[in-house]
């Protein structure tokens, strides 16, 4: 049977513009990527890759990525649960709230930080008294990174639990069960792959994070540099082998985690169709 | 266990769900709470559950108070109106759940637990589907999973939540026997929750009929149907035809129309009848001068169902008259009758 605008002419004219338009604006852009880091051979891209800045670079991004995730995680398993399980006065403000570090621009997030934890900001005066510096260390880009990526694991789990109900955690304590019980039996075997899958997009975001960051970092080499910031100063150094080496490792990081992703979508969907 | 329920109310926001009620159920009898949707009658089961709390009231289970005793430690069985079975656990592991969440000092082996499920399911006839996924059952299957379940933990009060609502009409019926039979053999006692009139009455031994967050009556399902406590209860137990007139000299007349009360009677502006007590004739009576004309015939069943039409209705009865009655009169669609009534109801206006 044929179907609204389903003609030959319409099919393929769309097929091609489809196919163009990936192919320009991510196809060609990422493959310019890696033939950028290997333009000057192999030798050259071993050594950015393998240079000190670049070693401590990735270290801190997966620092920033190793603390950050945690944190999000527990926050964004009880944000949802207060959301989606409870009703108090407030709660639809919560639950727009939750979306302010999406509709903030990070770089936004970054000054707000620094206005406030800054040497001399509202807090920070408070902090450095105590000699406590967050701003221009790496503690702050943590602090920023969970502010920009704090809704991911809310947002996925919001709209599961509110579809699942609350009927099977009140089956469960009908049948006597502690509030761990409820939590590591029933919703959390419910809700763990989206759990995972707002673990790898706050992972992929905190790798990636740029705006919010560089407002707090300071770029002290060596030490508040990670990769999105070690590609842009190398570039604005005119080393352009070095910046696209971090970037290709940064796309590297991308891959990997869409493929991660895709394998749990294509499992999750397998399960579903088995049950 | 006997249970009592003691002056409970509650309110969400604005809105009485269950304006102050108390109700005695005693120790191995089936109740069924019946009411329309908004009646209150699930409120006032999770009240009893301790799923929610009361605003006033208490709740006893015998001698003992457990209004403020937490859900997890009233040992209630509770069994949900969409099954809320553990979606992830295979129905072994669904059923053998209370018993594993029994603190350590009580927990039985996992030897126990496993005879234990199996008998269960066993009794329940599902134990060739024990390592199946909830979703992989039918809906009676899930729905029995949910009372073996709930029947792991030996409970003393078993609460049941529209029990059958989303089954089809055969499964329900069989279910229904079978849950009288689990009712009788485990000798817990029992209150569920339905809409529907014909299974509240078939199952329980006594059906309290809620309306808007208030008991209307508590009774046998004998004494209920016989002898309504009001308006309310007599039309929601089962199909209704409404005369409205104006009463003169022991007679309700609404234009051409008339039934001839009891002169002895109150008077009145209104009489409700059951379809089953309307006769159908081809000539009025002293009783009553009820012009009809038929609107559709439905002669399946043990009845036949007729549907009435007359200018002084305000909507369409419905007669339900033997198939030997049929055959006599041979009516059919827009033929002419008379109704004569063999009973009425007629109660004090509602002023609620």
């Amino acid at each position: 049977m044929k179907r609204i605008g389903d003609g030959t002419g319409t099919r393929l004219g769309l097929i091609t513009l489809a196919v163009i338009l990936t192919t320009l604006f991510l196809v060609i852009p990422l493959a310019g990527i890696f033939y950028q880091a290997f333009a000057e051979g192999l030798a050259p891209f071993w050594q950015n890759l393998t240079s000190n800045f670049t070693r401590e670079a990735i270290g801190l991004t997966l620092l920033i990525a190793l603390m950050t995730v945690p944190v999000n995680l527990i926050f964004g398993i009880f944000l949802a649960w207060l959301v989606t399980r409870f009703t108090f006065p407030g709660r639809r403000i919560l639950q727009t709230l939750i979306d302010i570090p999406f509709a903030v621009s990070p770089v936004v997030a970054g000054l707000l930080y620094l206005l406030l934890y800054g040497r001399t900001g509202w807090l920070g005066s408070i902090l450095s008294e105590q000699d406590v510096q967050l701003m221009f260390a790496w503690p702050g880009m943590v602090l920023v990174t969970i502010f920009v990526t704090c809704p991911f694991v809310a947002r996925e789990l919001i709209p599961l639990m509110q579809a699942q109900g609350s009927a099977e955690e009140e089956a469960g304590v009908t049948l006597g069960a502690s509030g761990w019980m409820l939590f590591r039996r029933i919703t959390l075997p419910n809700i763990r792959w989206a759990l995972v899958y707002g673990v790898i997009l706050t992972n992929a975001r905190a790798i990636g994070e740029f705006g919010a960051v560089s407002v707090v970092s300071g770029s002290i080499r060596g030490e508040t540099i990670n990769l999105p910031l070690q590609v842009e100063l190398l570039y604005q150094d005119y080393n352009t082998v070095g910046a696209f080496t971090s970037a290709a490792l940064l796309a590297a990081l991308a891959i990997v985690t869409l493929m991660i992703k895709a394998l749990l979508e294509w499992h999750t969907h397998r399960r579903e169709k088995t049950a | 266990m006997s249970i009592s329920v003691t002056g409970v109310s509650r309110r969400f926001g604005n809105t009485t769900a269950l304006h102050p009620l108390s109700l005695e159920i005693a120790k191995g009898e089936m109740v069924g709470l019946l009411g329309p949707s908004g009646s209150g009658k699930t409120t006032l089961l999770r009240i009893i559950a301790g799923l929610e709390t009361p605003n006033s009231g208490s709740i006893h289970f015998g001698d003992r108070d457990v209004t403020h005793v937490h859900v997890r430690k009233r040992r209630v069985g509770f069994v949900f109106q969409h099954y809320a079975l553990f979606r992830h656990m295979s129905v072994f592991e669904n059923v053998a759940f209370g018993l594993r969440a029994r603190p350590s000092s009580e927990r039985l082996s996992n030897a126990e637990i496993h005879d234990r499920v199996h008998h269960l399911l066993e009794r329940v006839r599902l134990e060739a589907l024990a390592k199946r996924l909830p979703a992989q059952l039918s809906g009676g299957q899930q729905q029995r999973v949910a009372l073996a379940r709930a029947l792991a933990v030996e409970p003393e009060v078993l609460l049941l939540d529209e029990p059958f609502g989303a089954l089809d009409a055969k499964v329900r019926l069989e279910l229904r026997r079978w849950l009288r039979h689990l009712h009788e053999e485990f000798n817990f006692t029992s209150v569920f929750v339905t809409h529907d009139q014909e299974e509240a009455l078939e199952l329980s031994d006594r059906v309290v009929v809620m309306s808007n967050g208030r008991i209307e009556q508590i009774d046998t399902p004998q004494t209920l149907y016989r002898a309504p406590a009001n308006r309310f209860v007599f039309s929601f137990l089962g199909e209704t035809n409404r005369f409205a007139g104006e009463y003169r000299e022991g007679r309700l007349h609404r234009d051409q129309a008339w039934i001839q009360l009891d002169k002895a009677g109150a008077p009145t502006s209104e009489v409700l009848l059951r379809p089953h007590e309307l006769i159908l004739t081809t000539a009025p009576d002293a009783r009553a001068h009820l012009p009809v004309t038929v609107d559709a015939v439905s002669p399946v069943g043990s009845d036949v169902r007729i549907e009435l039409t007359a200018d002084w209705m305000d909507t369409p009865w419905l007669a339900s008259i033997t198939h030997h009655d049929f055959d006599r009169l041979r009516p059919e669609r827009g033929g002419a009758f008379f109704v004569i009534p063999a009973r009425w109801h007629q109660f004090a206006p509602e002023n609620a």
